[in-house]
């Protein structure tokens, strides 16, 4: 098995552009060092999903952009623009 | 009964469809608080649910501690404003988190998708002092109208803006039924409780408040609150809230910042030649 694992960063964007401010964020740690939970910070960790990427988070997945079902125009949900990332960390 | 000035104003109601709670800090008195943690500690009210759907005014009669707070004229005008003077009972818990637990819960709204307009309440009452380190529950202010399933949103940690209640013994924070939350960490060597209660209303929610301040300029400012977490869903957030209100005033044309006339102007008149 190899020494590398899997660390997530979610964050999710106040718009789809990638500069835009960050509203919500979670981490999960695949090596096991870190066990963040609910409210266990009050600031994101980053300004920006392009300010993750120059610290070396690779973009993973792209929130598709997907137009309102007819009568649900005005209705909110879930957070739209979530972007995940990876770092790769050795154990 | 309630008392008629203790009524929930219309700047407070506001501030409930904005944020989907109100605070009530120190609001329940001490020798209550007291009695409270005597029937939990020696479960002198049942933990499980009561015979739900029954008048709430019927649950809790001998209590002198929960039945007692849920009798306070302060709490009646609270819960009078938000869901009428006979609301039922729908279901109670006494949530306990242990010492030492140091997982937060999985952020979550409680039931299942509610597509109504006609709200619930839930009370969360806080019998003894809860500090940070002891967690508290968490909110997040301006989440309760969006249309979720439970723990659907439990990928979630963090968000701008949310809110753990810190707070003194008597506390009481008011949420719609929507409202997302979680508990929070207790790193400290003492069992945390928080008691909840959710209510149901018999009548239309219209109105039920002291409506004196009705026209106060406030409320639009409030209804247009920005809680910074959900970026560029501002403005259906508003939508969602113009709707709100007026259902709950009974006024259909309602608007504020022309939101909602603008999209609903579809004349049909010809016009002259």
């Amino acid at each position: 098995m190899s020494d590398l694992r899997q660390k997530i960063l979610i964050l999710h964007a106040h718009t789809p552009d990638l500069h835009s401010p960050i509203g919500a964020w979670a981490t999960y740690d695949g090596t096991g060092r870190d066990n963040a939970t609910t409210g266990d910070s009050d600031a994101p960790p980053y300004k920006s999903v392009l300010e993750a990427m120059r610290d070396g988070w690779r973009v993973i997945q792209f929130p598709q952009l997907l137009p309102a079902y007819p009568g649900m125009e005005l209705t909110t949900s879930y957070l739209r623009f979530e972007y995940i990332l990876e770092k790769m960390e050795t154990l | 009964m309630a008392d008629n000035h203790q009524l929930l104003t219309s700047v407070q109601m506001a501030n409930f469809v904005a944020d989907g709670l109100l605070r009530f800090d120190e609001l329940i008195p001490d020798v209550i608080n007291a009695e409270v943690m005597r029937e939990l500690d020696e479960k002198a009210i049942k933990f499980g649910y009561e015979t739900q759907g029954q008048p709430l005014a019927d649950v809790w009669r001998e209590s002198q501690g929960i039945g007692a707070m849920v009798r306070l004229p302060a709490v009646q005008a609270i819960i009078t404003s938000l869901v009428g003077k006979n609301p039922l009972y729908d279901h109670h818990a006494p949530h306990r988190v242990a010492p030492k637990h140091f997982e937060g819960q999985v952020w979550h709204a409680d039931a299942i998708i509610d597509t109504r307009q006609h709200f619930d309440i839930q009370l969360f009452y806080f019998p003894h002092d809860t500090p940070r380190e002891m967690g508290g529950t968490m909110f997040l202010p301006g989440s309760h109208l969006r249309r979720i399933h439970e723990t659907d949103i439990g990928r979630h940690q963090n968000f701008v803006g949310q809110l753990p209640i810190v707070c003194k013994a008597g506390t009481l924070v008011v949420g719609h039924h929507g409202l997302w939350h979680c508990a929070q960490p207790n790193k400290t060597d003492q069992l945390r409780y928080m008691f909840k209660i959710r209510l149901n209303p018999t009548v239309r929610q219209t109105l039920l408040w002291n409506t004196d301040d009705l026209d106060d300029p406030q409320i639009t400012d409030i209804l247009f609150r920005n809680h910074k977490w959900y970026g560029n869903d501002d403005r259906l957030e508003y939508a969602q809230r113009i709707k709100f209100w007026r259902f709950l005033t009974g006024d259909d044309r309602y608007d504020a910042n022309y939101w909602l006339t603008r999209i609903e102007n579809m004349p049909e008149r010809v016009a002259a030649a």
